[in-house]
């Protein structure tokens, strides 16, 4: 067994998650792969969405995957850390937001 | 980034015995890849073979003013082997005899072959319908000498490819060099000036972009529509189509690969996007590769890797259209870069899909 809990050899090895379920696995890839195609959004637009979020969800495969292939599109490094900014900003908002709920249990529960 | 070509450093990839070696063993020696013969058996291509002769690639030496860290060629200021007009005369019969509808002159910089103009007035008389010159651009302004070259590939009806990374500085630069983006966003203004790339001039320029770095090149349209839209904007720089080439495991961006430890993911990503309909399509079926001392190859890269034709016929001197015809493609790992993703040529994509 490996001794860290991420190998970057295990990216390759996503599909066999299917092995175990073929059923819900390429209902999974399947969906996947549909929403990544060129809809109202474009694929590089798609592409700088999954970046950030794999911040956000900090995922190191999806970082691998999403740098990579906004490398392939032409996606400049300014685009991607904005992209990311966007992430950390909701994710910091999402944390500070909770800070109303604080206040209104605090005031709630003082004379 | 190099500042002298492979061979100049004395380097032991300069030797393309030791690439082969190279491509051969570690991951594809020991199972973990599949070689690239018995990748195409599986699709059930077990010889791959030339079809009609349709481009005749002449490489007229391997001497450039650049010495860009991805060339396959290792060419540079410091390569001498140049085609002499004795090989040129021999080039010109067999374009005649030859049947091919496309000539195609690279390098090095073929600029800087001191017999390319006498070369180019002579070629454009054989009824050649599409006369390439790929052009680094950065020539162009490198020297007074070559200052009129626009008017020069005009006046003979030249159809120029050229090489332009990327459409900002930072990417083309850490590619070929520092100062190249400016010097060539300058050269193509100049070929715009004199029509090339406009509407309506039938003055064709197409551009290459290749991926800066250990990745594949993405779709070519979206490629096309991102470059055509920011050359216009910053420049107001127009061209025709832009191929997109997919960077091949040999020569200095093998050394790169090595260097930064990509090798074995690149080579995985070029077998893992192996597209079958590519095969059908790869540029060695339709192209000849002639070198600056007239031997001749499958493709440029075959060339580069010393590969010679396996056929009776290896040099122009002998040349036979139809005993030519009538060989087995030579190939070894490099070959899945024309095959992955929507394949790649000389010519870009070499089909509309990527195969997934």
């Amino acid at each position: 067994m490996s001794k860290t809990y991420y190998d970057p050899a295990d990216l390759k090895k996503f599909g066999s998650i299917s092995e175990w379920d073929e059923e819900l696995g390429s209902k999974f890839f399947e969906y996947y792969n549909s929403v990544f195609e060129e809809g109202a959004l474009t694929a590089r637009e798609k592409s700088l969405i999954a970046l950030a979020v794999s911040h956000v969800v900090q995922c190191p495969y999806c970082i691998d995957a999403y740098t990579k292939d906004g490398l392939q599109r032409g996606i400049e490094k300014e685009e991607m850390m904005e992209a990311i900014h966007v992430g950390a900003a909701i994710k910091g908002g999402a944390t500070l937001v909770h800070g109303v709920q604080m206040m209104n249990k605090y005031n709630k529960l003082s004379m | 980034m190099p500042t002298k070509s492979l061979q100049a450093r004395k380097n032991l990839l300069s030797n393309p015995q030791e690439q082969l070696k190279y491509l051969s063993n570690g991951i594809f020696g020991d199972g973990e890849l599949p070689l690239f013969k018995d990748k195409i058996a599986s699709g059930g291509t077990y010889t791959l073979r030339p079809k009609k002769l349709e481009i005749l690639q002449l490489n007229l030496g391997y001497m450039c003013n650049q010495v860009c860290s991805h060339c396959h060629v290792d060419a540079g200021p410091d390569r001498k082997e140049i085609m002499t007009r004795e090989t040129m005369q021999l080039c010109l019969e067999v374009i005649r005899k030859s049947g091919a509808h496309t000539l195609d002159l690279t390098g090095g910089a073929p600029e800087m072959n001191p017999d390319f103009r006498w070369f180019v007035e002579e070629a454009s008389k054989a009824g050649i319908d599409d006369f390439i010159v790929r052009s680094n651009l950065t020539i162009i302004v490198a020297n007074k000498k070559y200052y009129d070259l626009p008017d020069f590939f005009k006046k003979h009806n030249v159809h120029v490819v050229s090489s332009l990374p990327f459409y900002k500085r930072e990417k083309t630069d850490r590619q070929r060099g520092s100062g190249v983006f400016d010097k060539s966003i300058e050269a193509l203004k100049m070929l715009n000036a004199v029509g090339y790339g406009r509407e309506g001039s039938g003055l064709k320029l197409d551009l290459v972009y290749n991926p800066a770095g250990a990745f594949l090149p993405a779709n070519q349209q979206a490629l096309e529509r991102d470059f055509k839209k920011a050359l216009k904007a910053d420049f107001d720089i127009e061209f025709n189509e832009l191929f997109c080439i997919t960077n091949l495991p040999i020569s200095r961006f093998l050394e790169y690969l090595i260097a930064s430890e990509n090798y074995e993911d690149y080579m995985n990503a070029l077998v893992e996007a192996f597209n079958p309909a590519a095969v059908q399509n790869v540029m060695c079926t339709n192209t000849l590769s002639v070198s600056w001392d007239g031997w001749l190859y499958d493709c440029d890269f075959n060339q580069m890797l010393g590969l010679k034709v396996d056929s009776k016929v290896q040099h122009l001197k002998d040349f036979e259209a139809e005993i030519l015809r009538d060989r087995e493609i030579c190939i070894s790992q490099h070959c899945y870069g024309c095959t992955a993703g929507a394949g790649s040529s000389c010519q870009g994509s070499v089909t509309l899909y990527d195969g997934k």
